[in-house]
């Protein structure tokens, strides 16, 4: 990458503390259920890495928990990100690795949403179309280079 | 000749570095030096025959000469040389400083000849003062490399430490080579010299020498830009140097002199207001070393500002502190750990040893307390303060606990100026404490919270102050002190005060900071040494009795309750541990005894399990006290179990008390050194009591009493040594024989009867009891009549009583065999009661015997092992049968006697007939027998008996009740028997029979040590396997199938293991696909998908085929119920589906 970063220089946050939850114990109650929530899929998407720089998208607070709607019962999730800056053409790609990292994660029975926040992006409504196009997105996966680029953000940084 | 051929050889191999191997090079002068070392070559000899190679012209070889013969040098250090060589050799050395090409060498020879010991003949000061001009005239230590710095700044320091009169006259000189040599250095162990260096170089001179003052600005230059430690390299384990090594060194190096202090402290204060971390918290650590080292006098002008930044640093990062009981410190409040709060504070605590009256006056004369003490004022309870109150109320809090602890001095004078202060507020003031004499605060007047916190913390330092002075003179002196005198005159307003906010803030909400207050206040009030403030006693008293109150009152305020009995303990422990006798007194009086009074009063109100809470924890505070409460437990015990038949209640009580003493007494006083006695007293008392009340019994359908009964007999049995036992033995033997309806003597009469006896529910409870003493007993207790006993067991164990099957397995683990009976005291031996357990016919009336029987007896005598193998057809009695075998054998097993060999293949014939005559070493018996196939439930129950024979019990046979156990005996007993359970499994013809074979399996295979079932990984998958889906079957079994995924995974992960798991990879990962989904236990289905992604690291074309199964199994885990699962499915998933983007590379 000699030149060409989009953002040569953003602003890193502190990643928020990894809360550990109480599981019900096994006597409690053997069958007790937890339904899919927020800080579960917050947990699957704050590692992905950016595309560009070797932060995650949680650290450039590209994404938050608040972004993340979920609702169990209707099997629908939302997700509103935050391109680092207006005119980033890794939005889409961004909007990839976040719709492989669900697709991966989730059951299937879930409809995935993501858009980019309102009001941060330049092109705001193609970016959203495309993201939510299944064709679009079957498309995009079928391209070997733009597989490897979603894959290398997706590694898992425990390895 | 040949010696200096070879010598020649090893020289050129050395100096001739680009033909040579670096490890050939090391050789070679190892070889070189061990020459010199013995004395075959003199160092001249060796000199001359280097020779050409010291001052020829090519730079290469001389600078090798050079380097071989420092490092010979280097090497010989230990060999004794005369000073005319040193000399020549320094002059040497010292000369060829200037050839920088060769520098390396002369700095290595010059270092070793500086470092020689003394009586090894050593460098003279004129040659050391020569090396150091020559050092300083040539070398230019920056443009080096860095191991060569690193040599230079060796050499300077080994001058500065060794001949600092040589080089002290250098002046000018050697504080400019020094400043050249270091300015700028960066790399790290060159630094750490670096700063020793200038420490050495300060301690040279003088302070009142004019040179350091005028330098002492330069070198400083050169230090400060260090400041803080900027430390980028990885803090792991092999970096020779770390940050905190560095910043020590550097510390050292500022606090060298007091002449930096002109521009040392300026600039750690400056850096105190900085936003970097590390900034802060070394010029708080920097600052705290420089003022002891600088003097009060440097110091004091520096006061003011220091002591505003730490109330600064105080009031930003003192957190609020934690009001529980529970965690909190036996003494003084705890804060939440904060790195700045500590070192701020000892830095303040270090200002005031070294200039108290100062301090205290900044303190003192602060505005900033000074409003604050007027605000405060205002405030009734804790949580009305606002929060910017808080902190502040909380930072002054910290900063007088410190002044109070650090001197007398200081001490003083915070209690004259503040706490008379804090006391005026308080409504008590020291004109007025001589006319009420005993210091009353009007109930009128308002509680002045605030105020109250403060004095906690003065008094917590005030203590400390005292606790800290072991010295007796320094006792005597803080006796007559200000302080004291008036925290005596004050004790015992403070004491209402206190008391006051208790009794307000008792009806609040819980978890109130108030009475967390009030409670550490009296507390701390009664725990102040007695030798050195001699508070009066009725205070004291006092104190104890409002917690009495409070324990015996306000049960039902949980909080306030549990503090006021914690503060107790507090106390309690104190009293005993500073053996304040008079106070121990009042104390037992007021609050042990009081305490096990409150057992007996039958009220109905206070739950009866906090009365026996506070007797335990009032009992564990010291060993007078516990047996206090132990003979007061005792009592209630026995007055509660006369009473059983009468009132249900007090068989409760008895169990809760007898779970207490168990639990909680009985382990403390032997964790303690106490005595057995009264783990003896306790044994036979139940015993007599057994005797007395048990006889007529109505209502003991109820068994958690005889469990908790059994349960504390073992225990104290357990703990006493085996005089004691026998006179427990002896005891509870006679009660057996006279008590119950059994005739002993009867007994011994052939064959046994069972159908014969009626065993009541009271000989039931006695005969358990009985069991439970045999279980507990050393193997050298004496048991009287074994012989009877054990007959007496068989019978019993027949209906089913399974303490009893424990004591025979017991008793057969502790039984001296044959072969050594020399040493043997009992009236039989092992063999002996085995041959009665396993040949003593039992006779049954009622029961037809099955026509399978040999025809040996009259059809109506049989003996145990029969019964076990259902020849008796009764299907209760052969389980029963069974069950007590299982504990005989697991007595066996332990002691690893052979006889357990006849004990497992009894239950395999239980589970498989026909056994015994198909292996080859069971050849004699039941040649001709139909086989039949038994009932299910028996073939559980003996199938379960494997369980019994591994596991590890809590109840008896454990190391706590004085078993015989045998090193490794688990992995003997597993190592033969998978051999002969895996020839059975493929040789049962009968699924059900193959399905108990299987369950038996499993019970040995997950309680053995992971180690050995690892050996036999290869043919133990299979069968492992064929157990998940048996033992899928069934909800109950869950936990045991849980056991066994544990044992797969261990396989799979461990290297042992996976080449047994490649061979059979499909099958492991089909039988995984079921267990994913297992909808009975969570943690069966995490395992098993964690297995699933251990398996994903097994050779690629193994499992691929797979990969498309695994993924459609795993996405269904995506959406479990529970949330690990889920994870963990994510995990596995991401795992497989890569396998695919790798296939391809």
């Amino acid at each position: 990458m000699v030149s060409g970063l989009i953002n040569a220089n953003p602003i890193i946050y502190e990643k928020k503390e990894r809360r550990s939850r109480t599981a019900p114990t096994a006597l409690q109650d053997e069958y007790a259920v937890e339904p899919i929530d927020q800080q579960e899929i917050f947990d699957h998407i704050r590692d992905i890495k950016d595309p560009e720089h070797p932060y995650s998208l949680e650290e450039l607070k590209v994404i938050t928990e608040e972004a993340v709607e979920v609702d169990d019962q209707r099997n629908y999730v939302r997700i509103t990100f935050t391109p680092t800056v207006e005119h980033c053409s890794m939005a889409t790609i961004i909007g990839l690795c976040l719709r492989v990292k669900l697709m991966r994660s989730l059951p299937s029975r879930y409809k995935v949403d993501i858009r980019v926040a309102p009001g941060s992006h330049a092109t705001e409504a193609a970016v959203n179309k495309q993201l939510n196009d299944k064709e679009r997105v079957a498309a995009a996966l079928e391209n070997p280079n733009l597989l490897d680029m979603v894959d290398e953000c997706l590694a898992p940084s425990y390895y | 000749m040949a010696e200096s051929t070879q010598l020649t050889r090893h020289i050129e191999s050395y100096v001739d570095a680009s033909s040579s191997s670096p490890s050939l090079q090391v050789a070679s002068l190892n070889a070189v030096a061990s020459l010199v070392k013995t004395d075959v070559l003199p160092l001249e000899a060796l000199v001359k025959e280097l020779g050409m190679y010291l001052t020829t012209t090519d730079d290469v070889i001389r600078a090798r000469g050079i380097l071989l013969l420092a490092e010979v040098i280097t090497r010989t250090e230990s060999k004794p040389l005369d000073s005319a060589t040193i000399h020549s050799l320094v002059g040497f050395f010292k000369e060829r400083l200037a050839d920088w090409r060769a520098v390396r060498g002369a700095l290595l020879g010059c270092l070793a000849l500086i470092r020689r010991k003394s009586v090894l003949g050593i460098v003279t000061s004129t040659d050391a003062k020569a090396i150091a001009q020559s050092f300083f005239q040539y070398m230019q230590v920056q443009s080096l490399g860095q191991s060569d710095r690193k040599l230079c700044f060796e050499l300077l320091d080994c001058l500065l430490e060794h001949y600092p009169d040589a080089i002290t006259p250098l002046g000018d000189g050697l504080i400019y080579g020094i400043c050249e040599a270091i300015d700028a250095e960066k790399d790290p162990e060159c630094l750490m010299l670096a700063f020793h260096i200038v420490q050495s170089w300060a301690q040279l001179y003088p302070e009142s020498s004019g040179l350091l003052a005028t330098y002492a600005k330069d070198v400083f230059d050169i230090l400060e830009p260090y400041f803080p430690i900027h430390f980028t390299h990885p803090t792991n384990a092999d970096t020779p140097v770390q940050r905190d090594d560095l910043s020590r060194s550097l510390m050292s190096a500022f606090s060298s002199t007091p002449l930096f202090e002109p521009f040392v402290i300026p600039l750690l204060l400056e850096k105190l207001s900085s936003s970097l971390h590390s900034a802060k918290i070394d010029s708080l650590k920097y600052l705290r070393v420089c003022s002891s080292k600088y003097g009060a006098e440097r110091i004091a002008k520096y006061a003011n500002s220091i002591w505003s930044s730490i109330k600064d640093i105080l009031s930003t990062y003192l957190g609020e502190p934690d009001f529980s009981l529970n965690i909190a410190p036996a003494d003084g409040i705890g804060f939440p750990e904060n790195e700045f709060v500590v070192e701020a504070l000892s830095l303040l605590q270090q200002l005031i040893v070294q200039n108290s009256s100062l301090l205290v006056c900044l303190i003192v004369d602060d505005e900033d307390v000074n409003i604050f003490f007027n605000t405060i004022a205002s405030y009734e309870i804790y949580d009305a303060i606002p929060v910017q109150e808080k902190k502040k109320l909380h930072a002054i809090g910290r900063i007088l606990y410190i002044a109070a602890k650090s001197t007398v001095t200081s001490c003083n004078a915070v209690f004259e100026s503040l706490f008379s202060k804090i006391m005026d507020n308080l409504g008590v003031s020291v004109s007025n404490i001589d006319s009420s004499a005993n210091g009353d605060i009007s109930s009128s007047q308002r509680v002045k919270i605030g105020f109250l916190y403060l004095c906690i913390e003065l008094l917590v330092g005030f203590r400390e102050l005292i606790v800290g002075s072991k010295e007796p003179a320094l006792q005597y002196v803080i006796e007559h002190e200000t302080c004291c005198t008036m925290l005596h005159s004050f004790s015992s307003s403070l004491f209402n005060a206190f008391g006051l906010v208790l009794a307000e803030s008792a009806d609040r909400c819980p978890l109130d900071p108030d009475t967390y207050i009030g409670v550490k206040g009296l507390q701390i009030l009664a725990m102040f040494h007695s030798d050195v403030f001699s508070m009066q006693k009725s205070i004291f008293e006092n104190i104890l009795k409002k917690f009495m109150s409070i324990i015996i009152e306000d049960f039902n305020k949980k909080i306030l309750w549990e503090a006021a009995l914690k503060a107790l303990c507090h106390v309690g422990s104190f009293v005993q541990e500073f053996h304040e006798s008079e106070k121990a007194m009042s104390y037992g009086s007021l609050v042990v005894e009081k305490i096990v009074e409150f057992l007996f009063l039958d009220d109905i109100i206070v739950p009866f399990s906090l009365k026996v809470e506070a007797l335990s924890n009032i009992g564990m505070t010291g060993m007078k006290n516990m047996l206090t409460s132990l003979q007061g437990m005792r009592k209630a015990v026995f007055a509660n179990l006369s009473k059983v038949h009468t009132d249900l209640r007090s068989s409760e009580i008895a169990v809760q008390l007898l779970e207490c003493y168990s639990c909680k007494l009985l382990p403390w006083t032997h964790e303690n050194g106490g005595s057995e006695d009264f783990a003896l007293q306790f044994a036979v008392d139940i015993w007599s009591q057994a005797g007395n009340c048990m006889v007529s019994s109505t209502s003991f359908e109820e068994k958690g009493l005889l469990y908790a009964l059994m349960k504390a007999m073992k225990l104290s049995v357990g703990i006493c040594s085996v005089e004691s036992q026998n006179l427990i033995i002896q005891k509870a033997y006679s009660i057996l024989s006279s008590r119950t309806n059994f005739q002993l003597k009867e007994l011994e009469r052939l064959p046994l009867s069972p159908g014969k006896y009626n065993i009541s529910l009271t000989d039931e409870w006695i005969i358990s009891l009985f069991a439970s003493v045999v279980i507990a007993v050393c193997p050298k207790t004496l048991i009287p009549n074994i012989r009877v006993l054990v007959n007496l067991f068989i019978v019993t164990l027949l209906r089913g009583i399974v303490p009893v099957a424990q004591a025979l397995g017991s008793l057969l683990n502790k039984l001296v065999s044959t072969s050594n009976s020399a040493e043997n005291s009992s009236d039989i031996t092992l063999e002996e009661a085995l041959d009665a357990i396993f040949n003593t016919k039992i006779w049954f009336s009622s029961i037809d015997i099955l026509q399978r029987c040999n025809g040996t007896s009259n059809g109506k005598e049989i003996v145990l092992t029969d019964i076990c193998l259902g020849f008796a057809n009764d299907k209760l009695l052969q389980i029963n049968a069974i069950c007590g075998l299982s504990w005989i054998g697991k007595g066996l097993l332990l002691r690893g006697h052979e006889g357990i060999k006849d004990i497992t293949m009894t239950f395999i014939e239980c589970l498989i007939p026909g056994t015994k005559s198909s292996l080859p070493f069971f050849k004699d018996s039941l040649g001709n027998t139909e086989e039949q196939i038994q009932d299910p439930l028996v073939m559980k129950s003996a199938a379960d008996a494997f369980h019994v024979l591994m596991s590890d019990s809590e109840v008896c046979l454990n190391k706590k009740f004085h078993a015989t156990i045998r090193p490794l005996y688990k992995q003997r007993f597993f190592s033969s028997m998978m051999p002969i359970f895996l020839q059975l499994i493929t040789k049962a013809y009968s699924s059900l029979s193959r399905s108990f074979l299987y369950r038996a399996l499993a019970h040995i295979i997950s309680d053995t040590p992971m180690v050995a079932v690892l050996n036999d990984a290869k043919k133990l998958i299979p069968v492992l396997l064929d157990c998940f889906s048996m033992l899928t079957e069934d909800i109950q079994d869950k936990d045991m199938l849980y056991g066994l995924l544990l044992v797969l995974s261990c396989i799979l992960t461990e290297k042992n293991g996976q080449e047994a798991v490649t061979e059979n990879a499909h099958i492991i990962i089909n039988c995984l696909i079921k267990l994913v989904d297992y909808p009975h236990k969570m943690l069966v289905r995490e395992t098993a998908i964690q297995c699933l992604v251990a398996l994903s690291e097994l050779p690629h074309s193994r499992i691929y085929p797979m990969r498309t199964q695994v993924l459609q199994a795993i996405s269904k885990c995506l959406d479990d119920t529970r949330r690990v699962v889920r994870y963990e499915a994510v995990k596995c998933r991401q795992t497989w589906a890569s396998m695919s983007s790798r296939g391809l590379f």
